[in-house]
């Protein structure tokens, strides 16, 4: 493998850290929905990238797991999104608080 | 310089890109667009990985299925009301900080010389004899059949809160389409 796996495994950290910042910055729903999404991703990468340095199929059938699981994350998701801007008005997150105690 | 290495530079800088533009993106609509961009990427890396399979699953199911559904749903909401940020004081700034921390603590622990882990047999010369979806397909069948058979009940039960979830109720109909139907009645 010509470009060594450590350099994918610190691409996928870095994509990682951007999307825990989104999560940290954004107060629209939707952003911090895809910030999610993109640190999936992230680990995703890292795992078809260690698959490939240790010749084993089995990181790449965990990602293909992952995609499911986020496909369905997805669609309940942003159901769920619709439906507080449905009642709220809004799809700030710190404008859900009816459940605050 | 070698040819792999150029590409991987190319597309690593493009994939942070396009997530910087993603989470900074004033317009949701941009942003989504920011992600397609990235998931592309992310693709081609996969690609360069030896994964083409993986790569064109990406494509289909992340870069088609999920950011459709999430266009979808920023046209539904319509434009942004109010601004995005600056809710809780000083939190633009003690995000990037924690961000660009938790980048560093995840680029030392991450960037190790020796790789700890068994090697497979899955060797480059055996997935250029199999075929690699082939190989792919072998493993999840094989020796993951039974979580794979459990991520359709996932996927079931996904489909059924969403649709349960969209259902609007009857009290919450439109005025107008309440007062018609109140009219036949």
């Amino acid at each position: 493998m010509i470009v060594p796996v450590s350099y994918y495994l610190v691409l996928g950290a870095i994509l990682f850290s951007i999307g825990v910042t989104g999560v940290l910055l954004r107060r629209n729903a939707i952003m911090v929905f895809m910030s999610i999404e993109l640190m999936l991703n992230a680990v995703n990468l890292s795992f078809v990238a260690m698959s490939r340095a240790l010749d084993s199929l089995d990181g790449q059938v965990f990602v293909f797991f992952v995609m499911t699981v986020a496909a369905a994350e997805v669609a309940v998701g942003l159901a769920l999104i619709v439906a507080i801007f449905r009642s709220l008005g809004s799809a700030d997150v710190d404008d859900a608080h009816v459940l605050r105690g | 310089m070698n040819v792999q290495l150029l590409v991987f530079a190319v597309l690593a800088v493009t994939s942070v890109a396009t997530a910087l533009a993603m989470i900074f993106a004033r317009n949701a609509v941009h942003g989504v667009l920011f992600m397609v961009g990235n998931f592309a990427a992310v693709a081609l890396l996969y690609v360069l990985l030896g994964s083409p399979f993986l790569a064109a699953v990406q494509i289909l199911v992340y870069a088609g299925a999920i950011m459709v559904l999430f266009l979808f749903v920023v046209m539904l909401m319509g434009p942004e009301p109010a601004p995005l940020w600056e809710h809780i004081p000083g939190q633009r700034p003690f995000a990037l900080l924690f961000g660009l921390l938790l980048a560093a603590g995840l680029i030392v622990a991450v960037n190790v010389e020796k790789l700890t882990g068994v090697p497979g047999m899955m060797t480059q010369e055996v997935l250029e004899r199999l075929g690699q979806p082939t190989a792919l397909a072998q493993t999840l069948f094989e020796r993951y059949v039974l979580p794979f058979e459990v991520t359709s009940l996932l996927l079931l039960i996904g489909m059924i809160g969403a649709v349960v979830l969209a259902k609007r109720e009857k009290h919450e109909l439109p005025a107008e389409q309440a007062s018609r139907e109140g009219g036949t009645e």
